[in-house]
C-alpha cells in the first residue's frame, strides 16, 4: 500500500537536491534520537516495573556530567544543522549575480498569478521557462500577501503588496510543476495555483518568439512614460525639474539628507509612488505621487523601460559633484564600468 | 482499601447552591468552573476539527464552500488556542493545585481569580457571537493585510474577545507568580517545590509579559479597520510585515504557555509512577525558565520567508536551536528518572509517556522548521501543521489528560475506572498518530496549509489522516464518558491512592474549603521518596 505514497516531491532544480541532502540528515538525527529515547524508555519501564505495592524506586539525584553531556551534543548537532542550513538559505534567498539570468516580473492578486516576461508576453497562473538556466522572479503584490511556492523546486517566498522581492531558481528538468500559493489569502486562496512550465532552450525559443505581437515590457513602458508626461520634467533639455533618468538603474543615488542609495526595482517604485519619501540631492520635492494613477503592471512597465534607458550620449561622465549637479546621473567610477551600460539587456 | 470514606465536609459539599459556585473565591471551585468552561470550547473546537478533516477526505471539496472552509479552520484555531489551550492546565490543574502543592489556603488574590474567570468567559461570549453572527475567515493568526483590508467577515468582534480573554490569563498568571512568591508554607524553599510549581512560574511569567503584546497588536487591527489609520497599510506607508513581528512576538512565547505546564505536569506523574525523585532536578526546573527567557527572542523564525534581511533570519534561526535545548534536557531526564524506579503502568503514565513521544517528534520537527533552509520549503506546508499539533495537541492535551487523571481523584474524591482509562489513553495515542505523521509527508510533499481543494496526488495521505482523526474524536469521548461516570460511582479514592509524595495527597479528598486542618511544615526535598521507605520501614 505504501508503495502508492509518493513520500518526496521531484528534485527539479539545482536547489533540491542540497534542500533534500539536508532532509535526510535530519530525519536520520531525528530517528536516532526516537528511537534512543524511546528505546531506553521501554527497556527501563520494563526491567524496573513495579513487583511488589510497597516497592519504591532507588535515591538517585543526578548527575552533572550526564547533564553536561546531553546538553553539549545536542548543542554541537544543532550548531552542525544551523550551519549547513545558514549556507543553503543564502544561495536560495541572494540570486547570483549574472547577467545571463531571464528575468520575469510576477504580479500575484486575489487569486491568480500574472506573469509578464521582457519579451512582453504575459501569461497567467502558468509560467514557462527554459531548463537550466537561472530564473530571476521579481515578485509583488497588487493587494494582500501572497507566498510564491514551487514544491518540486523546493522554493517559497512571501510576496507582499507595495514592495519588491526577488526569488530565483533554475530548474533542471523540462516538466510541468505544481505552482502554489502559500500564504492564506482569503477564499480562493486554495485555487490560487498554477503551473511552471520548464522547456527546453529550443522550446522555450520557439514558444518566446511566438507571442502575439505585443510590445516588449519596455516599449510598453515608454508609453506610459509618455501618457503620464513624465518626459516633461525627466529629460536632459527641461531645465532639470527632475533627475536625469538615463543609466540610472543600479546606480548609487546620493539624496538630500546626504544618504546614498542604489536606484534598484524598490527605490524607482518608491520614488513614483511615494516621491517624497527620498529626494536626490539638488532637486526640490516637486513631484506629485503616481499613486492610484498607475497600477502595479504599469509600474513594472514604467521600471523596466526606466531600466533600458542607456547614458545619455551627449553627456558623458559629466564629473560634477556639486551639489547643484544632476545627482541622479552617476558620478561614482562604477559608471564607467562596463555593468552601467548594457542595462537593456538585464 | 474498600474501607476509604469521603471526608466529612469537603470544598464540594460545603455549600450546594448555584450563588455559591457563581460567587465562590474558593481556588479549587474556581478550577471546576474553568474546567467545565474549557471542555465546552473544546468541544466547539474539536466540531470544527471533525468537519475540517470531514472536507479534506476529498480533494474536491465538496462538502462545503471555499468561505465556509476558512471560517471552520479560523474558528478551530481561535478556539482551541485562546480558549482552550492557553487557559488549560494554568486556569484548571495549576488553579486548583498550586495553592495546594506549598500549603497554602488559596491564591495570593481569590477574588481576582474569580474576577479572571468571568473576564475570560465574557471574552469567549463575545467570540462565540463572532461566530454564530458569521464567523471569521482570517486564520487564528490575523494576518494583515488580509484582516484589515481584505476580510468583510467579523474580525474586530473575534479580535475583541480574544483581547478580553487576555487580561484573565495576564491576572491569572500575576495571581500564580505572586502565590508562589509569598504563601509558600514554612520550610518550602524554592528547591523544595514540586517541577509543576516551577513550571507554573516559567508560564506566569510569560503570560504576564507576552500576553500585553498580543492585546495591543489585535487592538492596532481593530483600530485599523474601523479608522482606517494605515499602520499594516503599504499604500499609506505602513507595513503589513510589522503585524507579523508584533503578533509572533507574544503568539510563539504563547506555545511554551501550552507546554511547559503540560511539561510540569509531566514531572510529577514521573516522579509518583516511578517512586524516585526526577533526575537532575535542578536542571529540570531552570529548563522551564530558560525556555520562558529564550521563548521571547524566537519570534522571527516565523518569518523566514516573510522579508526578513538574510542576517536577521541568521539569529533568529540560532536562537531557535538554543531554546531547544532545555525541552531535550528535559526529556533525558525523565528518562533518566525511570533508571532504578518503581514503575507502574497507571493510566496518568501512560499519557505521561505518549506525551515523551509525541514531545520528542513534536520538538524534532522543530529543528526542521529552525533550518533556514529547510524552512523555505516546509513552512506554511502541512508540516508546519503537524509539527505543532504534535507539540500543542500530543503534547500539551496529552499532559493535560495524564495531569486530569493522575489528580482526578484528589479533585473528586473518586477514581476513575482504570481499565477504560487505559483504553482511552490508547485510543487517543493510536488516533492521534495516525491523524498527524502523515501530515509531515504531505507537508514534504508540497501541500499548503488552509488549503480547501488540493491536487488528487495528495488524497491518500489526507485520507489516512482524517481516518486517525475519527479514532481520535472517539479517544476524547470515552475519558468524557467516564469521569462523568465517576463522579457518581467511581470507587471511593482515599487520601493518597499512588502512595505520592507531595503536600497535596497529605490532606483529604476532596480536600476541605482551606485546603488543610492546618498550616503544614515542609522538611524535606519534593519526592523524597527515599524517606517514603524509612517511614515504611522505620
Amino acid at each position: 500500500m505504501l508503495s502508492g505514497i509518493p513520500l518526496f516531491p521531484e528534485e527539479a532544480s539545482t536547489l533540491a537536491t542540497k534542500v533534500d541532502a539536508l532532509y535526510f540528515f535530519l530525519v536520520a538525527v531525528s530517528a536516532f534520537f526516537v528511537v534512543l529515547i524511546a528505546g531506553t524508555i521501554l527497556y527501563f519501564a520494563i526491567k524496573y516495573r513495579r513487583r511488589s505495592e510497597d516497592e519504591h524506586g532507588a535515591s538517585i539525584h543526578g548527575a552533572i556530567l550526564l547533564e553536561t553531556v546531553w546538553t553539549i551534543i545536542p548543542l554541537g548537532i544543532a550548531l552542525v544543522m544551523f550551519i549547513w542550513s545558514a549556507d543553503i538559505y543564502f544561495q536560495a534567498y541572494e540570486p547570483p549575480k549574472s547577467n545571463s539570468a531571464v528575468n520575469v516580473y510576477v504580479l500575484a492578486k486575489q487569486w491568480m498569478w500574472k506573469f509578464q516576461h521582457m519579451d512582453g508576453q504575459r501569461e497567467i497562473n502558468e509560467l514557462h521557462v527554459p531548463v537550466n538556466t537561472e530564473i530571476k522572479l521579481i515578485m509583488t503584490s497588487q493587494d494582500v500577501i501572497h507566498s510564491f511556492f514551487v514544491p518540486d523546486f523546493r522554493i517559497k517566498m512571501d510576496v507582499l503588496p507595495g514592495r519588491y522581492r526577488t526569488l530565483w531558481f533554475q530548474a533542471t528538468k523540462p516538466g510541468t510543476y505544481h505552482l502554489f500559493c502559500a500564504e492564506y489569502c482569503g477564499a480562493g486562496h486554495s485555487r490560487m495555483v498554477g503551473q511552471v512550465i520548464v522547456m527546453k532552450p529550443a522550446d522555450y525559443q520557439a514558444w518566446i518568439a511566438g507571442g502575439v505581437g505585443t510590445d516588449t515590457l519596455a516599449a510598453a513602458g515608454q508609453k506610459v512614460f509618455t501618457n503620464l508626461a513624465c518626459v516633461t520634467c525627466h529629460s536632459p533639455d527641461s531645465g532639470a525639474r527632475g533627475p536625469m533618468l538615463s543609466g540610472l538603474f543600479d546606480q548609487k543615488v546620493r539624496l538630500q539628507n546626504g544618504q546614498t542609495v542604489v536606484a534598484d526595482d524598490a527605490y524607482l517604485r518608491e520614488s513614483i509612488m511615494d516621491p517624497g519619501a527620498q529626494v536626490v540631492a539638488g532637486y526640490q520635492p516637486i513631484m506629485p505621487t503616481y499613486q492610484g494613477l498607475v497600477n502595479e503592471e504599469q509600474l513594472l512597465e514604467l521600471i523596466e523601460y526606466i531600466k533600458t534607458l542607456k547614458p545619455a550620449p551627449s553627456a558623458p561622465t559629466v564629473t560634477t559633484p556639486e551639489p547643484d549637479g544632476h545627482a541622479a546621473a552617476p558620478k561614482t567610477p562604477a559608471m564607467s564600468s562596463p555593468a552601467g551600460a548594457p542595462a537593456a539587456h538585464r | 482499601m474498600t474501607t476509604a470514606v469521603l471526608p466529612r465536609e469537603d470544598y464540594l459539599n460545603t455549600d450546594y447552591s448555584l450563588r455559591s459556585w457563581l460567587l465562590t473565591t474558593d481556588h479549587k471551585r474556581i478550577c471546576i468552573l474553568y474546567l467545565v468552561t474549557i471542555t465546552l470550547f473544546f468541544a466547539i473546537g474539536g466540531a470544527f476539527a471533525a468537519m475540517i478533516r470531514l472536507s479534506l477526505a476529498t480533494p474536491t471539496g465538496s462538502l462545503v464552500s471555499d468561505e465556509t472552509y476558512n471560517k471552520l479552520f479560523t474558528m478551530h484555531g481561535i478556539i482551541m488556542v485562546f480558549f482552550f489551550l492557553v487557559p488549560s492546565i494554568p486556569a484548571t490543574l495549576g488553579n486548583f493545585f498550586i495553592p495546594i502543592m506549598i500549603g497554602a489556603k488559596d491564591v495570593a488574590f481569590p477574588k481576582l481569580n474569580l474576577a479572571s474567570w468571568y473576564i475570560f468567559t465574557i471574552g469567549g461570549c463575545f467570540t462565540l457571537w463572532a461566530l454564530i453572527t458569521g464567523g471569521v475567515d482570517t486564520g487564528w493568526t490575523f494576518y494583515t493585510p488580509f484582516s484589515t483590508l481584505s476580510s468583510n467577515t467579523n474580525v474586530s468582534l473575534a479580535a475583541l474577545g480574544i483581547f478580553i480573554a487576555g487580561f484573565a490569563s495576564i491576572l491569572t498568571g500575576l495571581n500564580f507568580m505572586v502565590t508562589i512568591h509569598r504563601m509558600r508554607a514554612p520550610g518550602m524553599t524554592w528547591f523544595r517545590m514540586p517541577l509543576f510549581l516551577w513550571s507554573m512560574y516559567a508560564t506566569s511569567l510569560i503570560m504576564v509579559l507576552g500576553t500585553p503584546v498580543l492585546a495591543i497588536t489585535l487592538l492596532l487591527v481593530a483600530a485599523e479597520r474601523l479608522l482606517h489609520l494605515g499602520i499594516f497599510d503599504p499604500a499609506r506607508g505602513g507595513d503589513p510585515v510589522l503585524f507579523q513581528h508584533l503578533f509572533w512576538f507574544y503568539s510563539h512565547p504563547a506555545v511554551y504557555i501550552m507546554i511547559v505546564p503540560s511539561m510540569g505536569v509531566v514531572s510529577e506523574i514521573i516522579a509518583a509512577f516511578s517512586r524516585k525523585r526526577v533526575f537532575g532536578y535542578e536542571f529540570v526546573a531552570f529548563s522551564s525558565l530558560a525556555i520562558a527567557v529564550f521563548g521571547f527572542l524566537v519570534w522571527g523564525h516565523h518569518l523566514f520567508v516573510a522579508g526578513l534581511s538574510v542576517y536577521s533570519a541568521m539569529v533568529f534561526s540560532l536562537l531557535s536551536y538554543v531554546v531547544a535545548i532545555p525541552s531535550a534536557v528535559k526529556v533525558f531526564n525523565w528518562t533518566a528518572t525511570l533508571y532504578k524506579g518503581s514503575i507502574s503502568f497507571a493510566t496518568p503514565m501512560l499519557y505521561a509517556f505518549g506525551f515523551i513521544w509525541m514531545f520528542t517528534i513534536g520538538g524534532l520537527t522543530g529543528l526542521f522548521l529552525a533550518s533556514l533552509g529547510l524552512d523555505i520549503h516546509l513552512t506554511d506546508t502541512y508540516f508546519v501543521v503537524a509539527h505543532f499539533h504534535y507539540i500543542m495537541v500530543g503534547g500539551a492535551i496529552m499532559g493535560y489528560m495524564g495531569g486530569l487523571h493522575y489528580w482526578w481523584p484528589k479533585m473528586t474524591g473518586r477514581m476513575y475506572p482504570e481499565g477504560w482509562a487505559k483504553i482511552g489513553a490508547l485510543t487517543i495515542f493510536l488516533g492521534f498518530n495516525l491523524t498527524f505523521f502523515p501530515q509531515f509527508i504531505l507537508g514534504y510533499m508540497g501541500m499548503p496549509r488552509r488549503y480547501h481543494v488540493y491536487p488528487p496526488e495528495f488524497q491518500t495521505l489526507n485520507v489516512l489522516s482524517s481516518a486517525g482523526a475519527s479514532i481520535l474524536g472517539i479517544g476524547y469521548l470515552i475519558p468524557l464518558v467516564y469521569l462523568l461516570w465517576s463522579l457518581k460511582y467511581g470507587p471511593i479514592a482515599g487520601d493518597n491512592p499512588w502512595n505520592a509524595k507531595g503536600l497535596e495527597w497529605q490532606t483529604t479528598s476532596p480536600p476541605p474549603k482551606h485546603n488543610f486542618e492546618e498550616t503544614p511544615v515542609v522538611t524535606e526535598e519534593a519526592y523524597n521518596y527515599g524517606g517514603l521507605e524509612e517511614s515504611h520501614v522505620g
